[in-house]
Protein backbone atom coordinates (compact mmCIF):
# COMPACT_ATOMS: atom_id res chain seq x y z
CA UNK A 1 0.00 0.00 0.00
CA UNK A 2 2.66 2.19 -0.83
CA UNK A 3 1.20 4.81 -2.64
CA UNK A 4 -1.14 5.87 0.18
CA UNK A 5 1.53 6.24 2.51
CA UNK A 6 2.27 9.47 0.94
CA UNK A 7 -0.36 11.10 2.63
CA UNK A 8 1.37 12.07 5.81
CA UNK A 9 -1.48 11.70 9.11
CA UNK A 10 -1.41 14.70 10.24
CA UNK A 11 -2.56 15.93 6.51
CA UNK A 12 -5.65 14.54 6.92
CA UNK A 13 -9.14 16.30 6.94
CA UNK A 14 -9.80 18.46 4.67
CA UNK A 15 -6.53 17.62 2.26
CA UNK A 16 -8.25 14.33 2.11
CA UNK A 17 -11.09 14.84 -0.15
CA UNK A 18 -8.95 16.52 -2.67
CA UNK A 19 -6.31 14.11 -2.57
CA UNK A 20 -8.75 11.19 -2.63
CA UNK A 21 -10.65 12.66 -5.72
CA UNK A 22 -6.63 13.06 -7.22
CA UNK A 23 -6.18 9.34 -6.52
CA UNK A 24 -9.41 7.87 -8.02
CA UNK A 25 -8.70 10.46 -11.25
CA UNK A 26 -5.75 8.79 -11.59
CA UNK A 27 -6.64 5.29 -11.06
CA UNK A 28 -8.97 5.41 -13.65
CA UNK A 29 -6.99 6.85 -16.20
CA UNK A 30 -4.29 4.47 -15.65
CA UNK A 31 -6.60 1.46 -15.33
CA UNK A 32 -8.75 2.53 -18.76
CA UNK A 33 -7.60 1.14 -21.90
CA UNK A 34 -8.18 3.42 -25.06
CA UNK A 35 -9.31 0.59 -27.94
CA UNK A 36 -8.11 1.96 -31.33
CA UNK A 37 -10.09 0.51 -34.60
CA UNK A 38 -7.49 -1.56 -36.37
CA UNK A 39 -5.97 0.64 -39.51
CA UNK A 40 -7.59 -0.47 -42.96
CA UNK A 41 -4.52 -1.57 -44.12
CA UNK A 42 -4.25 -4.46 -41.56
CA UNK A 43 -7.74 -5.11 -42.00
CA UNK A 44 -7.03 -5.64 -45.83
CA UNK A 45 -4.25 -7.96 -45.27
CA UNK A 46 -5.71 -9.90 -41.91
CA UNK A 47 -8.97 -10.23 -43.30
CA UNK A 48 -9.49 -9.62 -46.90
CA UNK A 49 -6.95 -11.29 -48.53
CA UNK A 50 -6.60 -15.16 -47.36
CA UNK A 51 -10.26 -15.78 -48.87
CA UNK A 52 -9.59 -13.53 -52.03
CA UNK A 53 -6.33 -16.09 -52.02
CA UNK A 54 -8.13 -19.18 -51.78
CA UNK A 55 -10.32 -18.41 -54.25
CA UNK A 56 -8.24 -17.62 -56.73
CA UNK A 57 -5.92 -20.87 -55.56
CA UNK A 58 -9.22 -22.77 -56.14
CA UNK A 59 -9.90 -21.57 -59.62
CA UNK A 60 -6.61 -21.65 -60.71
CA UNK A 61 -6.99 -25.65 -59.88
CA UNK A 62 -10.03 -25.91 -61.86
CA UNK A 63 -8.61 -23.85 -64.54
CA UNK A 64 -5.10 -26.63 -64.52
CA UNK A 65 -7.95 -29.80 -64.52
CA UNK A 66 -9.40 -28.23 -67.51
CA UNK A 67 -6.23 -27.06 -69.71
CA UNK A 68 -4.34 -30.66 -69.05
CA UNK A 69 -7.25 -32.12 -69.77
CA UNK A 70 -6.70 -34.14 -66.79
CA UNK A 71 -10.65 -34.12 -66.88
CA UNK A 72 -11.40 -34.07 -70.17
CA UNK A 73 -15.28 -33.97 -71.21
CA UNK A 74 -16.93 -30.61 -70.56
CA UNK A 75 -20.36 -32.57 -69.84
CA UNK A 76 -18.27 -33.71 -66.47
CA UNK A 77 -16.21 -30.59 -65.37
CA UNK A 78 -16.92 -27.27 -67.97
CA UNK A 79 -14.12 -24.64 -67.75
CA UNK A 80 -14.32 -21.65 -65.45
CA UNK A 81 -14.61 -19.63 -68.58
CA UNK A 82 -17.32 -21.77 -70.03
CA UNK A 83 -19.09 -20.99 -66.56
CA UNK A 84 -18.44 -17.14 -67.03
CA UNK A 85 -19.98 -16.85 -70.18
CA UNK A 86 -23.60 -18.67 -68.85
CA UNK A 87 -23.36 -16.16 -65.74
CA UNK A 88 -22.92 -13.48 -68.39
CA UNK A 89 -25.19 -13.91 -70.72
CA UNK A 90 -27.97 -14.69 -68.38
CA UNK A 91 -26.98 -10.99 -67.17
CA UNK A 92 -27.05 -9.74 -70.34
CA UNK A 93 -30.72 -11.58 -71.23
CA UNK A 94 -31.60 -9.64 -67.91
CA UNK A 95 -32.19 -13.18 -65.88
CA UNK A 96 -29.81 -13.64 -63.62
CA UNK A 97 -31.38 -10.93 -61.43
CA UNK A 98 -34.54 -12.18 -61.50
CA UNK A 99 -33.29 -16.08 -60.66
CA UNK A 100 -31.46 -14.83 -57.43
CA UNK A 101 -34.51 -11.89 -56.29
CA UNK A 102 -37.19 -15.11 -56.56
CA UNK A 103 -34.83 -17.35 -54.57
CA UNK A 104 -33.79 -13.95 -52.03
CA UNK A 105 -37.43 -12.36 -51.46
CA UNK A 106 -38.78 -16.22 -51.19
CA UNK A 107 -36.36 -17.35 -48.62
CA UNK A 108 -36.33 -13.42 -46.47
CA UNK A 109 -39.87 -13.89 -46.22
CA UNK A 110 -39.78 -17.01 -45.25
CA UNK A 111 -37.33 -16.42 -42.74
CA UNK A 112 -39.31 -13.58 -41.59
CA UNK A 113 -42.03 -15.83 -40.33
CA UNK A 114 -40.11 -18.40 -38.77
CA UNK A 115 -39.04 -15.15 -36.51
CA UNK A 116 -42.19 -14.18 -35.77
CA UNK A 117 -42.96 -17.65 -35.11
CA UNK A 118 -39.59 -19.21 -33.39
CA UNK A 119 -39.16 -16.40 -31.37
CA UNK A 120 -42.56 -16.75 -28.86
CA UNK A 121 -41.93 -20.55 -29.26
CA UNK A 122 -38.69 -20.13 -27.71
CA UNK A 123 -39.49 -17.85 -24.97
CA UNK A 124 -42.24 -20.34 -23.95
CA UNK A 125 -39.90 -23.48 -24.31
CA UNK A 126 -37.21 -21.48 -22.37
CA UNK A 127 -39.92 -20.12 -19.48
CA UNK A 128 -42.22 -22.39 -18.81
CA UNK A 129 -41.18 -25.58 -17.35
CA UNK A 130 -43.38 -28.00 -18.34
CA UNK A 131 -43.45 -27.03 -22.38
CA UNK A 132 -39.67 -27.27 -21.62
CA UNK A 133 -40.11 -30.82 -20.90
CA UNK A 134 -42.77 -31.75 -23.39
CA UNK A 135 -41.31 -30.10 -26.63
CA UNK A 136 -37.76 -29.22 -25.87
CA UNK A 137 -36.06 -32.39 -26.49
CA UNK A 138 -38.40 -32.56 -29.70
CA UNK A 139 -37.38 -28.94 -31.06
CA UNK A 140 -33.72 -29.75 -30.84
CA UNK A 141 -34.02 -33.13 -32.33
CA UNK A 142 -35.57 -31.35 -35.61
CA UNK A 143 -32.48 -29.37 -35.90
CA UNK A 144 -30.85 -32.62 -36.76
CA UNK A 145 -33.89 -33.80 -39.11
CA UNK A 146 -32.65 -32.67 -42.52
CA UNK A 147 -34.87 -30.15 -44.00
CA UNK A 148 -34.95 -32.00 -47.76
CA UNK A 149 -37.89 -34.79 -45.71
CA UNK A 150 -40.29 -32.08 -45.26
CA UNK A 151 -40.56 -31.38 -49.00
CA UNK A 152 -42.46 -34.52 -50.01
CA UNK A 153 -44.77 -34.12 -46.90
CA UNK A 154 -45.49 -30.29 -47.98
CA UNK A 155 -46.21 -31.41 -51.43
CA UNK A 156 -48.57 -33.31 -50.72
CA UNK A 157 -50.49 -31.22 -47.79
CA UNK A 158 -50.36 -28.00 -50.05
CA UNK A 159 -49.57 -28.82 -53.76
CA UNK A 160 -46.66 -27.27 -55.67
CA UNK A 161 -47.16 -23.81 -55.55
CA UNK A 162 -45.10 -20.96 -52.95
CA UNK A 163 -46.96 -21.69 -49.81
CA UNK A 164 -45.13 -25.62 -49.83
CA UNK A 165 -42.09 -23.64 -50.14
CA UNK A 166 -42.75 -21.42 -47.27
CA UNK A 167 -44.36 -24.22 -45.42
CA UNK A 168 -40.76 -25.82 -45.45
CA UNK A 169 -38.69 -22.82 -45.01
CA UNK A 170 -40.86 -22.86 -41.50
CA UNK A 171 -39.95 -25.98 -40.83
CA UNK A 172 -36.35 -25.86 -41.83
CA UNK A 173 -35.75 -22.37 -39.91
CA UNK A 174 -38.22 -22.11 -36.92
CA UNK A 175 -36.54 -24.95 -34.92
CA UNK A 176 -33.13 -23.03 -34.99
CA UNK A 177 -34.44 -19.62 -34.25
CA UNK A 178 -36.18 -21.43 -30.75
CA UNK A 179 -33.31 -23.32 -29.77
CA UNK A 180 -30.83 -20.02 -30.14
CA UNK A 181 -33.14 -18.25 -27.67
CA UNK A 182 -33.72 -21.41 -25.24
CA UNK A 183 -30.07 -21.91 -25.30
CA UNK A 184 -29.40 -18.24 -24.89
CA UNK A 185 -31.88 -18.03 -21.92
CA UNK A 186 -30.39 -20.79 -20.32
CA UNK A 187 -27.13 -19.09 -20.07
CA UNK A 188 -28.21 -16.19 -18.53
CA UNK A 189 -25.51 -16.03 -15.33
CA UNK A 190 -27.94 -16.35 -12.40
CA UNK A 191 -26.06 -13.08 -10.82
CA UNK A 192 -27.64 -10.45 -13.52
CA UNK A 193 -31.18 -12.43 -12.62
CA UNK A 194 -30.41 -12.11 -8.66
CA UNK A 195 -29.16 -8.16 -9.38
CA UNK A 196 -32.59 -7.68 -11.43
CA UNK A 197 -34.51 -9.27 -8.88
CA UNK A 198 -32.86 -7.16 -5.63
CA UNK A 199 -34.03 -4.01 -8.54
CA UNK A 200 -36.90 -4.88 -8.74
CA UNK A 201 -37.40 -6.66 -12.32
CA UNK A 202 -39.90 -9.49 -10.76
CA UNK A 203 -41.55 -11.80 -13.53
CA UNK A 204 -42.85 -10.01 -16.48
CA UNK A 205 -40.72 -7.15 -16.17
CA UNK A 206 -37.85 -9.65 -15.45
CA UNK A 207 -38.06 -10.82 -18.56
CA UNK A 208 -38.08 -7.75 -20.51
CA UNK A 209 -35.63 -5.94 -18.69
CA UNK A 210 -33.28 -8.96 -17.95
CA UNK A 211 -33.71 -12.17 -19.60
CA UNK A 212 -34.31 -11.17 -23.40
CA UNK A 213 -31.48 -8.79 -23.32
CA UNK A 214 -28.67 -11.06 -21.77
CA UNK A 215 -30.18 -14.18 -24.27
CA UNK A 216 -29.51 -11.86 -27.49
CA UNK A 217 -26.06 -13.39 -28.05
CA UNK A 218 -27.13 -16.86 -27.73
CA UNK A 219 -30.90 -15.50 -29.81
CA UNK A 220 -28.66 -13.82 -32.99
CA UNK A 221 -26.48 -17.23 -33.15
CA UNK A 222 -29.87 -18.70 -33.03
CA UNK A 223 -31.05 -16.37 -36.03
CA UNK A 224 -27.62 -16.35 -38.50
CA UNK A 225 -28.24 -20.75 -38.12
CA UNK A 226 -31.99 -20.15 -38.83
CA UNK A 227 -31.13 -18.20 -41.91
CA UNK A 228 -28.47 -20.86 -43.15
CA UNK A 229 -31.39 -23.65 -42.75
CA UNK A 230 -34.10 -21.33 -44.25
CA UNK A 231 -31.88 -21.09 -47.80
CA UNK A 232 -30.73 -25.13 -47.42
CA UNK A 233 -34.35 -25.51 -47.02
CA UNK A 234 -35.52 -23.36 -49.43
CA UNK A 235 -33.15 -25.19 -52.17
CA UNK A 236 -34.29 -28.23 -51.18
CA UNK A 237 -38.07 -27.17 -52.31
CA UNK A 238 -37.30 -25.21 -55.21
CA UNK A 239 -35.13 -28.59 -56.97
CA UNK A 240 -38.10 -31.20 -55.72
CA UNK A 241 -40.67 -28.88 -56.75
CA UNK A 242 -39.83 -27.18 -60.24
CA UNK A 243 -42.86 -26.02 -62.01
CA UNK A 244 -42.96 -23.27 -64.28
CA UNK A 245 -45.26 -21.27 -62.94
CA UNK A 246 -43.44 -20.63 -60.01
CA UNK A 247 -41.01 -18.92 -61.50
CA UNK A 248 -37.42 -19.53 -61.84
CA UNK A 249 -35.00 -19.92 -58.24
CA UNK A 250 -31.86 -20.86 -58.39
CA UNK A 251 -32.88 -24.73 -57.25
CA UNK A 252 -35.02 -24.43 -60.48
CA UNK A 253 -32.18 -23.24 -62.09
CA UNK A 254 -30.35 -25.80 -61.05
CA UNK A 255 -32.86 -28.80 -61.83
CA UNK A 256 -33.17 -27.14 -65.23
CA UNK A 257 -29.22 -27.48 -65.56
CA UNK A 258 -29.65 -31.37 -64.89
CA UNK A 259 -32.56 -31.76 -67.01
CA UNK A 260 -30.59 -29.98 -69.76
CA UNK A 261 -27.49 -32.11 -69.05
CA UNK A 262 -25.54 -28.21 -68.99
CA UNK A 263 -22.52 -28.57 -67.04
CA UNK A 264 -22.06 -24.73 -66.75
CA UNK A 265 -25.55 -24.29 -65.60
CA UNK A 266 -25.61 -26.22 -63.00
CA UNK A 267 -21.66 -25.09 -62.02
CA UNK A 268 -24.09 -21.76 -62.25
CA UNK A 269 -26.34 -22.44 -60.11
CA UNK A 270 -24.75 -24.17 -57.44
CA UNK A 271 -21.89 -20.64 -57.74
CA UNK A 272 -24.93 -18.79 -57.18
CA UNK A 273 -26.55 -20.75 -54.47
CA UNK A 274 -23.39 -20.48 -52.46
CA UNK A 275 -22.66 -16.43 -53.48
CA UNK A 276 -26.48 -15.40 -52.56
CA UNK A 277 -25.86 -17.61 -48.86
CA UNK A 278 -22.77 -16.44 -47.83
CA UNK A 279 -23.34 -12.73 -48.99
CA UNK A 280 -26.80 -12.21 -47.01
CA UNK A 281 -25.01 -13.66 -43.95
CA UNK A 282 -22.10 -11.20 -44.54
CA UNK A 283 -24.30 -8.60 -44.85
CA UNK A 284 -26.69 -8.94 -42.43
CA UNK A 285 -26.75 -11.68 -40.10
CA UNK A 286 -22.43 -11.21 -39.18
CA UNK A 287 -22.45 -7.73 -38.77
CA UNK A 288 -25.74 -8.01 -36.31
CA UNK A 289 -23.56 -10.77 -34.29
CA UNK A 290 -20.51 -8.57 -34.02
CA UNK A 291 -22.50 -5.40 -33.35
CA UNK A 292 -24.19 -7.65 -30.18
CA UNK A 293 -21.08 -8.72 -29.22
CA UNK A 294 -18.94 -5.73 -29.67
CA UNK A 295 -21.12 -3.71 -27.75
CA UNK A 296 -21.11 -6.23 -24.69
CA UNK A 297 -17.13 -6.68 -24.70
CA UNK A 298 -17.55 -10.03 -26.01
CA UNK A 299 -15.28 -10.02 -28.96
CA UNK A 300 -12.03 -11.18 -28.75
CA UNK A 301 -9.86 -8.93 -31.22
CA UNK A 302 -6.80 -10.83 -32.52
CA UNK B 1 -40.67 -12.19 2.90
CA UNK B 2 -39.80 -8.70 4.88
CA UNK B 3 -42.40 -7.28 6.49
CA UNK B 4 -42.23 -3.97 7.16
CA UNK B 5 -42.82 -2.72 10.87
CA UNK B 6 -42.01 1.01 10.30
CA UNK B 7 -44.48 0.76 7.80
CA UNK B 8 -46.77 3.96 9.15
CA UNK B 9 -43.47 5.69 8.97
CA UNK B 10 -42.69 5.24 5.17
CA UNK B 11 -39.49 6.72 5.11
CA UNK B 12 -39.15 9.14 7.18
CA UNK B 13 -37.32 9.48 10.49
CA UNK B 14 -39.42 7.59 13.45
CA UNK B 15 -38.19 3.90 12.04
CA UNK B 16 -36.64 2.25 14.90
CA UNK B 17 -34.07 -0.05 13.07
CA UNK B 18 -32.97 -0.49 9.29
CA UNK B 19 -33.35 -4.35 9.54
CA UNK B 20 -34.42 -6.38 12.19
CA UNK B 21 -33.33 -10.34 12.66
CA UNK B 22 -35.12 -12.17 15.10
CA UNK B 23 -34.24 -15.54 16.54
CA UNK B 24 -33.05 -16.44 12.48
CA UNK B 25 -32.58 -19.96 11.38
CA UNK B 26 -31.27 -21.32 8.16
CA UNK B 27 -30.79 -24.89 7.29
CA UNK B 28 -30.70 -26.72 3.66
CA UNK B 29 -30.83 -30.05 2.08
CA UNK B 30 -27.14 -31.27 1.73
CA UNK B 31 -25.77 -34.58 0.69
CA UNK B 32 -25.20 -35.85 4.62
CA UNK B 33 -29.12 -34.77 5.55
CA UNK B 34 -30.12 -31.25 6.93
CA UNK B 35 -27.33 -28.79 7.34
CA UNK B 36 -27.77 -25.81 9.83
CA UNK B 37 -26.57 -22.97 8.05
CA UNK B 38 -27.33 -20.20 10.02
CA UNK B 39 -28.39 -20.93 13.79
CA UNK B 40 -30.50 -18.74 15.72
CA UNK B 41 -28.83 -14.96 14.54
CA UNK B 42 -30.46 -12.17 16.35
CA UNK B 43 -29.43 -8.58 15.04
CA UNK B 44 -30.29 -5.08 14.78
CA UNK B 45 -29.29 -2.48 12.30
CA UNK B 46 -30.21 0.86 13.47
CA UNK B 47 -31.33 3.89 10.67
CA UNK B 48 -27.88 5.16 9.87
CA UNK B 49 -25.52 2.58 11.15
CA UNK B 50 -22.83 1.00 9.76
CA UNK B 51 -22.41 -2.44 10.64
CA UNK B 52 -20.08 -5.02 9.20
CA UNK B 53 -20.67 -9.05 9.49
CA UNK B 54 -17.24 -10.67 9.96
CA UNK B 55 -16.78 -14.52 9.72
CA UNK B 56 -14.56 -17.25 8.21
CA UNK B 57 -15.96 -19.64 4.93
CA UNK B 58 -18.82 -21.64 6.04
CA UNK B 59 -20.32 -18.85 8.57
CA UNK B 60 -23.35 -18.38 6.22
CA UNK B 61 -22.78 -15.16 5.82
CA UNK B 62 -24.09 -14.15 2.24
CA UNK B 63 -26.79 -16.69 3.01
CA UNK B 64 -27.70 -14.23 5.96
CA UNK B 65 -27.17 -11.22 3.52
CA UNK B 66 -29.74 -12.93 1.12
CA UNK B 67 -32.13 -13.47 3.26
CA UNK B 68 -32.18 -9.68 4.22
CA UNK B 69 -32.25 -9.12 0.75
CA UNK B 70 -35.85 -11.32 0.65
CA UNK B 71 -34.17 -13.41 -2.06
CA UNK B 72 -34.52 -16.33 0.23
CA UNK B 73 -36.64 -17.25 3.24
CA UNK B 74 -35.30 -18.24 6.69
CA UNK B 75 -36.18 -22.05 8.02
CA UNK B 76 -37.09 -20.05 11.08
CA UNK B 77 -37.42 -16.76 12.47
CA UNK B 78 -38.24 -13.29 10.75
CA UNK B 79 -36.82 -10.80 9.02
CA UNK B 80 -37.92 -6.83 8.55
CA UNK B 81 -36.68 -4.03 6.96
CA UNK B 82 -37.56 -0.75 6.24
CA UNK B 83 -38.48 -0.95 2.61
CA UNK B 84 -36.86 -3.37 0.32
CA UNK B 85 -33.18 -3.41 0.52
CA UNK B 86 -30.42 -2.42 -2.20
CA UNK B 87 -27.92 -4.76 -2.46
CA UNK B 88 -24.22 -5.03 -3.85
CA UNK B 89 -22.38 -8.44 -5.05
CA UNK B 90 -18.80 -9.54 -4.72
CA UNK B 91 -19.14 -9.27 -8.91
CA UNK B 92 -20.48 -6.03 -9.90
CA UNK B 93 -23.54 -7.23 -11.85
CA UNK B 94 -23.45 -4.95 -14.10
CA UNK B 95 -26.06 -5.45 -17.35
CA UNK B 96 -23.07 -5.46 -20.09
CA UNK B 97 -25.58 -4.82 -22.86
CA UNK B 98 -26.64 -0.96 -20.70
CA UNK B 99 -23.74 1.66 -20.64
CA UNK B 100 -23.41 2.74 -17.02
CA UNK B 101 -25.59 5.32 -17.04
CA UNK B 102 -28.41 3.46 -18.57
CA UNK B 103 -27.85 0.59 -15.63
CA UNK B 104 -28.55 3.53 -13.34
CA UNK B 105 -31.63 4.85 -15.04
CA UNK B 106 -33.06 0.78 -15.42
CA UNK B 107 -32.78 0.74 -11.16
CA UNK B 108 -34.47 4.11 -11.50
CA UNK B 109 -37.21 3.29 -13.93
CA UNK B 110 -37.93 -0.04 -12.03
CA UNK B 111 -38.46 1.90 -9.15
CA UNK B 112 -40.95 3.88 -11.27
CA UNK B 113 -39.20 7.56 -11.86
CA UNK B 114 -40.30 9.27 -14.64
CA UNK B 115 -38.92 9.51 -17.60
CA UNK B 116 -37.47 13.06 -18.02
CA UNK B 117 -36.10 12.45 -14.43
CA UNK B 118 -33.93 9.44 -14.77
CA UNK B 119 -31.23 10.98 -16.88
CA UNK B 120 -30.53 14.04 -14.60
CA UNK B 121 -31.01 12.02 -11.57
CA UNK B 122 -28.37 9.41 -13.22
CA UNK B 123 -26.02 12.08 -14.04
CA UNK B 124 -25.96 13.10 -10.05
CA UNK B 125 -25.46 9.67 -8.71
CA UNK B 126 -22.23 9.16 -11.06
CA UNK B 127 -21.16 12.56 -9.48
CA UNK B 128 -22.01 10.93 -6.72
CA UNK B 129 -19.82 8.46 -6.95
CA UNK B 130 -16.96 10.45 -8.86
CA UNK B 131 -17.42 8.97 -12.50
CA UNK B 132 -19.27 12.22 -14.11
CA UNK B 133 -19.26 12.17 -17.45
CA UNK B 134 -19.07 7.90 -17.75
CA UNK B 135 -22.76 7.89 -18.76
CA UNK B 136 -22.78 6.50 -22.34
CA UNK B 137 -19.41 3.90 -20.85
CA UNK B 138 -19.41 0.57 -21.76
CA UNK B 139 -19.07 -1.70 -18.63
CA UNK B 140 -16.38 -3.66 -20.50
CA UNK B 141 -14.46 -0.29 -21.16
CA UNK B 142 -14.51 0.47 -17.62
CA UNK B 143 -11.57 -0.67 -14.97
CA UNK B 144 -12.57 -3.05 -11.64
CA UNK B 145 -13.21 -0.20 -9.35
CA UNK B 146 -14.91 2.18 -12.00
CA UNK B 147 -17.38 -0.92 -12.15
CA UNK B 148 -18.10 -1.31 -8.70
CA UNK B 149 -18.75 2.22 -8.16
CA UNK B 150 -21.07 2.37 -10.72
CA UNK B 151 -22.70 -0.80 -9.35
CA UNK B 152 -22.90 1.50 -6.05
CA UNK B 153 -24.32 4.13 -7.87
CA UNK B 154 -27.65 1.72 -9.43
CA UNK B 155 -27.94 0.34 -5.50
CA UNK B 156 -27.98 4.14 -4.38
CA UNK B 157 -30.25 4.77 -7.01
CA UNK B 158 -32.93 2.22 -5.62
CA UNK B 159 -33.25 5.01 -2.34
CA UNK B 160 -33.25 2.35 -0.14
CA UNK B 161 -32.56 2.88 3.42
CA UNK B 162 -30.47 0.15 3.86
CA UNK B 163 -27.87 -1.04 1.39
CA UNK B 164 -26.41 -4.48 1.83
CA UNK B 165 -23.18 -5.36 0.56
CA UNK B 166 -21.60 -8.36 -0.17
CA UNK B 167 -17.72 -8.90 -0.02
CA UNK B 168 -17.98 -5.93 -2.83
CA UNK B 169 -14.45 -5.13 -2.97
CA UNK B 170 -12.93 -8.30 -2.24
CA UNK B 171 -11.90 -9.18 -6.40
CA UNK B 172 -9.97 -5.51 -6.48
CA UNK B 173 -6.24 -4.47 -5.48
CA UNK B 174 -5.33 -3.45 -2.53
CA UNK B 175 -4.65 0.77 -3.66
CA UNK B 176 -8.15 0.24 -5.64
CA UNK B 177 -9.85 -0.95 -2.86
CA UNK B 178 -8.46 1.48 -0.60
CA UNK B 179 -9.77 3.93 -2.35
CA UNK B 180 -13.18 2.69 -2.31
CA UNK B 181 -13.35 2.17 1.42
CA UNK B 182 -13.00 5.76 1.25
CA UNK B 183 -16.29 6.73 -1.08
CA UNK B 184 -17.85 4.31 0.47
CA UNK B 185 -17.14 6.53 4.33
CA UNK B 186 -18.35 9.36 2.40
CA UNK B 187 -21.05 8.46 0.56
CA UNK B 188 -22.42 6.80 3.72
CA UNK B 189 -22.25 9.73 5.97
CA UNK B 190 -23.31 11.69 3.25
CA UNK B 191 -26.31 9.60 2.31
CA UNK B 192 -27.31 8.39 6.44
CA UNK B 193 -28.13 5.48 5.08
CA UNK B 194 -27.53 2.06 6.43
CA UNK B 195 -25.42 -0.66 5.85
CA UNK B 196 -24.77 -4.42 6.65
CA UNK B 197 -21.32 -5.01 5.06
CA UNK B 198 -20.15 -8.77 4.94
CA UNK B 199 -16.89 -9.36 4.13
CA UNK B 200 -13.83 -12.12 5.48
CA UNK B 201 -11.31 -9.15 6.08
CA UNK B 202 -11.14 -8.19 9.30
CA UNK B 203 -8.98 -4.79 8.36
CA UNK B 204 -11.92 -4.22 6.32
CA UNK B 205 -14.58 -4.72 9.02
CA UNK B 206 -12.74 -2.37 11.54
CA UNK B 207 -11.91 0.96 9.01
CA UNK B 208 -15.33 1.06 7.82
CA UNK B 209 -18.42 -0.12 10.62
CA UNK B 210 -19.59 1.17 13.72
CA UNK B 211 -20.23 -1.79 14.96
CA UNK B 212 -18.69 -5.60 13.98
CA UNK B 213 -20.64 -8.46 14.22
CA UNK B 214 -18.23 -11.88 14.56
CA UNK B 215 -20.13 -14.85 13.16
CA UNK B 216 -19.00 -18.40 13.89
CA UNK B 217 -19.08 -21.33 10.78
CA UNK B 218 -21.15 -24.19 10.77
CA UNK B 219 -23.61 -23.46 12.23
CA UNK B 220 -23.07 -19.54 11.96
CA UNK B 221 -24.13 -17.84 15.14
CA UNK B 222 -23.06 -14.92 16.53
CA UNK B 223 -20.34 -15.43 18.18
CA UNK B 224 -18.72 -11.81 18.88
CA UNK B 225 -19.87 -8.04 18.65
CA UNK B 226 -17.05 -4.99 18.88
CA UNK B 227 -18.46 -1.81 18.98
CA UNK B 228 -15.93 0.96 16.62
CA UNK B 229 -15.34 4.23 18.07
CA UNK B 230 -12.04 5.04 15.89
CA UNK B 231 -13.37 8.60 14.72
CA UNK B 232 -13.06 9.34 10.65
CA UNK B 233 -11.16 9.43 8.40
CA UNK B 234 -9.67 6.16 9.23
CA UNK B 235 -7.14 4.97 7.43
CA UNK B 236 -6.39 1.10 7.23
CA UNK B 237 -2.53 1.65 8.36
CA UNK B 238 -3.78 3.72 11.42
CA UNK B 239 -2.71 2.19 14.89
CA UNK B 240 -6.32 2.22 16.57
CA UNK B 241 -7.47 0.39 13.39
CA UNK B 242 -4.27 -2.34 13.62
CA UNK B 243 -5.14 -2.40 17.45
CA UNK B 244 -8.49 -3.65 17.08
CA UNK B 245 -7.57 -5.68 13.94
CA UNK B 246 -5.59 -7.81 16.18
CA UNK B 247 -7.75 -8.56 18.69
CA UNK B 248 -10.71 -9.69 16.40
CA UNK B 249 -7.82 -11.36 14.11
CA UNK B 250 -7.23 -13.82 17.29
CA UNK B 251 -11.04 -14.18 18.06
CA UNK B 252 -11.68 -15.46 14.50
CA UNK B 253 -8.58 -17.58 14.29
CA UNK B 254 -9.91 -19.10 17.81
CA UNK B 255 -13.08 -20.01 16.27
CA UNK B 256 -12.06 -21.42 13.02
CA UNK B 257 -9.18 -23.45 15.26
CA UNK B 258 -12.11 -25.17 16.93
CA UNK B 259 -13.37 -26.86 13.83
CA UNK B 260 -9.83 -28.80 13.88
CA UNK B 261 -10.28 -30.14 17.10
CA UNK B 262 -12.74 -33.07 16.49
Amino acid sequence: MASTDTTAKDAKGGADAHDLAGLEAGLDALETRQQARRPWRQTFVQKVLPPVLAVALVLAVWQALVSFRIVDDPTKLPSPGAVWSVLRDAWLEGELLGYIWTSVSRGLLGFFFALLIGTPLGLLVARVRFVRAAIGPILSGLQSLPSVAWVPPAVIWLGLNNQMMYAVILLGAVPSIANGLVSGVSQVPPLFLRAGRTLGATGLKGTWHIVLPAALPGYVAGLKQGWAFSWRSLMAAEIIASFPDLGIGLGQLLENGRNASDMAMVFEAILLILTVGIAIDLLIFSPLERWVLRSRGLLVKD
Amino acid sequence: MATTLAKAADGTETATHAARIEHVSKSFAGPAGRQTVLDDITLDVAPGEFVTLLGASGCGKSTLLNLVAGLDEPSAGAISTDGRPALMFQEHALFPWLTAGKNIELALKLRGVPKAERRGRAEELLELVRLGGAHGKRVHELSGGMRQRVALARALAQESRLLLMDEPFAALDAITRDVLHDELTRIWRETRLSVLFVTHNVREAVRLAQRVVLLSSRPGRIAREWTVDIEHPRRIEDTAVAELSVEITEELRGEIRRHGQH
